[in-house]
């Protein structure tokens, strides 16, 4: 662990060396005569201190990170920081002339038009904080250094970067130590000190490979405990029990590659040992009676619902990395949603970074051209009191910002529209922050091989392998706590997306090629689990020392289980290894051959002459004794708690909903994702004239089916505010939230398929795995219910902070089938003189809603679920589909006076509307009418000439409430009051960044 | 007719390749999305083509300023293929990571020190969003005639387009030389094009561009380079809203009827 104390040139203590540096000045014109005279002070040095480096150091005139930081330290409580100068850092190891240092900065490293650099080891004069990665940290920038000095054929280099601040401004030493834990490094990857740091080059160590025997046949529960818990390996007692008993029955102990790969395989993350685990559930209902349940595993539940409704379009549903189902006659869609909570806590860029990389390479391993991401964030609430942060933990800010410009890097790197998602705060995720990371594919049906054959060389592609993200899968299989990061090291890596952008390229050529039987990426426990479950019915021979590395000294174990990014593993025909090594060369990605498959059943793996691993496969997949487990789960008592405040002003209510952080504008996130790469999105993330009305759902018309009109939609629904009160309830309303924001934008009811991701807490406390189950049996109520299918879905237990569990969050991810592009609609209002309809009944219930929140209402009872809601959502796809909608949008968050707001604001229209009262009228009825979230309702826009028309399909499904006027004025009445705010008003209250017309 | 041949230049992290090359298909060319790699082994030759697009991305991960490796790759390897295709007038286009590349290989111009770049933009951050461009009407470029005056519109997807000039002289001296291609117009009501270029008013243009400058072309005409992304905007569904027309369309119905 870096230590800021140990700082490595004081500015106190001027170094002895003077300046020997000079500056670069590009403006001194092309002559590379003029430059190098600039530059030979720098060589002078270098020659002197011997394998010293030449040391060059950049600034861009306004970058925006200085502004961003003396802001930020501001927020931070250090007002003291007037300026910030922002340097990047280059160290240059290899026989540099003082022409050749001159030309790398003239042809790359220095702009002249925004520019200026210095060559050399610059006086620290003044207060300097230099940032380094931690040497072994992926650094693109350096790797680019070094291969663009080969381009302009200079002599091979080891490059290094770093960056340098140098603050000015009102600073003692805390201010100075402050802002550098908190605001310019992060320590789990980076060192920090003051002055200058020496260059963090990639260590050069080299051991021995070695797998050395990890005594524990003869030990004792306890002894076997430890084991466990100083190696990380999160295996419990019994399970540790079952390891000892096989090679008790060897007659030898395991070497630590052995039993890091039966860590890794039979890790939560890997084996999903609680969604097999059988459970007990003790449920104590409202009314006092108690009924205990058993649970032969929540997966089958949810897999055995789903393979009932026997769903033609159906291809691949939970068994490989995605889930894939028909498009249309042709293509079929391969979808996945994951979860990088840990890795996004403790360095939320990388973790973020990486969580996207690893979701599309799900979607690789299925063979399928990655089209598209979402993403839904949780976090603390930005504007958490610093004194109510707990220790070790980074301010809900910080995470924020660092985990929305991971998604926008990778994903905007990848050339990947980045179209859904949400963003939630709430202080169940200030220890634990959730991100979820979803991507969507597209592949000719029947294209994706999934059966190696005995024989098939084991082939991986993509990056690198390095000590980075070693114990990631074990390491999600245990809580936070204060110290993690201190021990998380190097669980946290960093992201190389233009690897795996040549990984796709690679992947579909590949598979349009047949060079490949099967396919995987490397992810969780790295080449451990991938070969392992590619070779389970067959048997695998690897020799890690054909791994290539990204620095030497890795031991058998590291290489095996590292969870180095951007790395797909292939069964290659060996007659075929010389095409796709040819077209692994056209794309610039690196390929290496480590073994074959065999007909052994055996697990064989050494580093050349070392021995490290010979497993029985049965062992690894079938040897993992099957988890019982206790929950249990007691409703609340159902109560109105206290009733609303009296004399809400509706007018106030509205724009306080409209500005809350859960509801309020989120394109200040959202612009910085591309959202328009590959030409096809359709609906956007912001609609209407000046786009920034919020859209309910993406409609995208992905390349190569641009021969039909279908389009596809993509959706969330999640609403954690639920859980508290009612798991199983909060599982059916996110899936009717995913459900109407489909449908709003023009989406089949009758074509959707369903992603569940559930992040809880420790699954071995009976209370949270309760709400679980509950909330599975929630799930399993809704593909019944709503007659849509789950094709994929993933469980991300362990989530506590400091014994801390987070709220327990299930999002549902949603694809459905838009029939025709040109009928797909939005949620702003799009004609002056138009109906407004109103979907669905409200309720008087405000239990989980954003108004309860808002006003502090203590209202424990949920909205009942719809039993019945296809009817209401086909009614409204069939007005939609013929036409006869402008405009739908969904009414949640906020209730219908936010979606009326959002939908004046969107289309910039005026509005009169009102909201039907729907239940008893008592105490507080106005705030229950204009803001409850009842289930299964949504606004629709028709033109008057379609009244009959829509009247007649919706029934006593839908009321006509009002229309768009095309005034400035939003006017909502309710039975007992009524609000007029204005469109600008409403804007300012959301949020949005840009200026009204 | 025949269909004339379009060089699309891969890179390692190029990623709007395969909309540039539908724009070409669609405007009745034949494009070829060919990797950098395969032109530095020689087994393509630039030669054989009637065009060349740089598409956009983030060439080689952007690590060392955006494009700057791919100018380096494009001044190392294919200064000589390209210059011949220069002096036999066929045109070459560079859009967003493209742009920046031919920018700092020297291409667009070869006055050393740069005379301008394309820099971080104003806000500081990426941004995407729609934007109008007008065809500059006292461009150059000889390609570009057919669109002198019109309007295009299409998005932006970028963090460093802001064109940013070592002094106010050359802008004046850029559109004095009809160099200025294209410029960021002000949104009219309802978010419709403008008559008028931004004037430097977000968002109209998006990233702080000097003198609303979208995208400039070499003092051949031939070598045309802009930040927005004209091919993806060639059919009228990818419009989100606002009057029909302004597509991108017309600019690769340009570029192929030069490359013919």
């Amino acid at each position: 662990m870096p230590d800021f104390a140990r700082v490595t040139l004081s500015d106190s203590q001027p170094s002895a060396q003077a300046t020997t540096g000079g500056k670069f000045d590009p403006m001194t014109g092309p002559s590379i005569n003029a430059a190098s005279v600039v530059a030979e002070s720098a060589v002078v040095e270098a020659k002197a201190a011997v394998g010293a480096a030449t040391r060059i150091q950049v600034r861009t005139a306004g970058h925006p990170d200085e502004q961003r930081i003396v802001a930020a330290a501001a927020e931070l409580g250090v007002s003291g920081l007037r300026g910030c100068r922002r340097w990047t850092v280059y160290h240059l190891e290899g026989r540099l002339s003082a022409a050749d240092t001159a030309r790398l900065c003239r042809d790359l490293l220095v702009d002249p038009v925004t520019d200026e650099a210095f060559v050399g080891e610059p006086a620290d004069s003044g207060t300097v904080v230099e940032v380094a990665p931690i040497a072994g940290v992926t650094d693109p920038e350096a790797r680019e250094l070094e291969r663009a000095a080969a381009t302009l054929g200079l002599a091979p280099l080891r490059a290094a970067t770093a960056r340098r601040y140098e603050l000015s401004g009102d600073l003692d030493d805390a201010d100075i130590e402050l802002l550098a834990r908190r605001l310019l490094a992060n320590t789990t990857i980076e060192t920090t000190g003051r002055g200058s740091l020496p260059p963090a080059f990639s260590p050069v160590s080299a051991a021995a490979p070695s797998a050395p025997s990890v005594p524990l046949v003869g030990l004792s529960d306890e002894e076997l405990a430890e084991v466990s818990g100083r190696r990380l390996l999160s295996l419990d007692v019994t399970e540790m029990r079952a390891v000892q008993a096989h090679f008790a029955s060897q007659g030898r102990d395991p070497t630590d590659a052995e039993l890091e790969t039966l860590a890794q395989t039979w890790s939560e993350h890997c084996a999903h040992k609680t969604f097999k685990a059988r459970i007990r559930l003790t449920h104590a209902r409202a009314d006092g009676t108690v009924e205990v349940s058993d649970h032969d595993g929540l997966l089958n539940a949810l897999r055995r619902v789903t393979d009932d409704l026997d769903v033609p379009w159906l291809r691949s549903v939970f068994v490989d990395n995605a889930g894939i189902f028909a498009f249309d006659d042709r293509l079929d869609l391969a979808v996945k949603v994951e979860t990088h909570n840990h890795p996004s806590a403790l360095e939320p860029f990388g973790g973020a970074n990486t969580g996207v990389g690893g979701v599309v390479r799900d979607i690789l391993g299925v063979s399928a051209r990655p089209i598209a991401c979402t993403d839904v964030l949780c976090f603390g609430p930005a504007d958490l009191a610093d004194d109510e942060l707990p220790t070790g933990v980074l301010h809900p800010r910080r995470v924020r910002d660092g985990v929305v410009a991971g998604i926008g890097d990778y994903g905007n790197k990848l050339g990947l529209p980045t179209v859904n998602g949400a963003v939630l705060y709430d202080r169940g995720y200030t220890g634990n922050p959730l991100v979820f990371c979803g991507a969507l594919g597209l592949m000719p049906a029947g294209s994706h091989p999934t059966e190696p054959r005995a024989g098939d060389r084991i082939v991986v592609i993509g990056g690198r392998t390095g000590r980075d993200g070693i114990h990631g899968a074990t390491f999600s299989s245990a809580g936070l706590d204060a110290s993690v990061a201190e021990r998380a090291g190097t669980v946290v890596q960093i992201g190389d997306p233009i690897t795996e952008k040549g990984c796709i390229e690679v992947v579909e050529r590949a598979r349009d090629l047949g060079l490949y039987n099967a396919i995987t990426d490397c992810g969780a426990g790295g080449l451990s689990s991938a070969v392992g479950e590619m070779g389970s019915a067959l048997g695998a021979e690897v020799d890690l020392a054909a791994v290539p590395l990204k620095y030497p000294g890795l031991q058998p174990w590291e290489i095996w289980v590292s969870e180095a990014q951007e790395r797909m593993v292939l069964a290659v025909p060996a007659d075929k290894l010389a095409r796709l090594s040819e077209l692994c060369g056209s794309w610039g990605v690196e390929l290496s051959d480590i073994g074959s498959f065999t007909a052994s059943g055996r697990l064989v793996v050494r580093h050349g002459d070392c021995d490290a691993i010979d497993l029985p496969m049965a062992l690894l997949h079938d040897g993992l004794p099957r988890r019982r487990l206790a929950a249990s789960h007691r409703d609340p008592a159902a109560s109105a708690g206290s009733p609303p405040p009296d004399g809400t002003d509706p007018a106030e209510l509205i724009l306080g909903l409209l500005a809350h952080p859960n509801a309020a504008s989120r394109e200040s996130i959202v612009r910085t994702y591309d959202h328009e790469v590959r030409g096809g999105t359709v609906v956007r993330p912001f609609v209407g004239p000046g786009a920034d009305g919020p859209a309910d759902a993406a409609v995208l018309k992905p390349l190569d089916t641009w021969h039909h009109d279908r389009a596809v939609a993509l959706a969330v629904g999640l609403n954690p505010r639920i859980t508290a009160l009612d798991p199983w309830a909060m599982a059916l309303h996110a899936i009717d939230e995913a459900f109407r924001n489909l449908v709003a934008v023009g989406a089949d009811p009758d074509r959707v398929a369903l992603l569940d991701n559930f992040c809880w807490g420790d699954p071995n406390l009976p209370d949270r795995l309760g709400s679980l189950v509950r909330a599975v049996q929630g799930c399993v109520e809704g593909v019944r219910r709503y007659r849509a299918p789950f094709v994929s879905g993933k469980d991300s237990l362990y989530n506590e902070f400091d014994g801390r569990a987070v709220t327990g969050t299930l999002l549902i991810s949603a694809v459905g089938i838009v029939p025709d592009l040109h009928r797909a609609v939005a949620s702003a209002a799009t004609r002056a003189g138009s109906d407004l309809w109103l979907v669905g009944r409200g309720s008087d219930r405000l239990g989980g809603s954003m108004v309860a929140e808002m006003l502090a209402i203590d209202d424990t009872r949920v909205p009942e679920p719809l039993c019945d809601p296809l009817d209401r959502y086909r009614a409204v796809h069939s007005l939609i589909a013929a036409g006869r909608v402008t405009a739908a949008h969904d009414v949640s968050d906020g209730g219908a006076a936010a979606a009326l707001a959002e939908m004046a604001i969107g289309g910039r229209l005026g509005l009169r509307a009102a909201i039907p009262p729907d239940a008893d009228a008592g105490a507080g009825a106005l705030v229950a009418e204009l803001a409850n979230e009842a289930p299964g309702r949504l606004l629709l826009e028709a033109p008057a000439a379609e009244r009959a028309a829509v009247a007649d399909t919706l029934g006593e499904m839908g009321r006509r409430i009002g229309s768009v006027t095309g005034g400035d004025s939003i006017e909502i009445r309710a039975a007992s009051a009524e609000a007029t705010v204005t469109i600008d008003e409403a804007r300012r209250a959301f949020g949005c960044p840009t200026p009204g017309p | 007719m025949k269909k004339p041949p379009v060089l699309i230049l891969h890179a390692p992290g190029t990623n709007r390749d395969q909309e540039a090359a539908l724009a070409v298909e669609a405007a009745g060319g034949d494009p070829r999305i060919v990797a950098v790699e395969e032109l530095m082994t020689g087994r393509t030759s630039i030669a054989g083509f009637g065009a060349v697009v740089l598409p956009g991305g983030f060439s080689y991960g952007d690590a060392l300023g955006a494009g700057g490796r791919l100018a380096l790759e494009l001044q190392a390897w294919l200064t000589d293929g390209l210059s011949t295709a220069l002096r036999s007038g066929r045109p070459i286009l560079g859009i967003c990571n493209g742009f920046q590349a031919l920018v700092k290989s020297g291409l667009l111009d070869a006055a050393q020190p740069r005379p301008y770049t394309l820099a971080a933009n104003a806000r500081g951050r990426f941004e995407c969003r729609w934007v109008t461009l007008r065809v500059e009407p006292g461009c150059r470029s000889g390609w570009l005639e057919p669109l002198r005056g019109s309007v295009i519109r299409c998005p932006v997807a970028h963090g460093e387009g802001r064109f940013a000039v070592r002094d106010t002289r050359v802008a004046t001296g850029l559109e004095a030389a009809g160099r200025i291609a294209f410029r960021y117009l002000a949104s009219g009501s309802a978010g419709g094009p403008g008559e008028e270029p931004a004037d430097g008013e977000y968002p109209a243009n998006p990233n702080g561009s000097h003198y609303d400058i979208a995208g400039v072309c070499d003092s051949t005409g031939a070598v045309v380079g802009l930040m927005p992304h004209p091919e993806d905007h060639i059919v009228d569904w990818q419009r989100p809203s606002g009057p029909p027309g302004a597509r991108g369309s017309a600019l690769f119905e340009a570029l192929v009827a030069a490359a013919r």
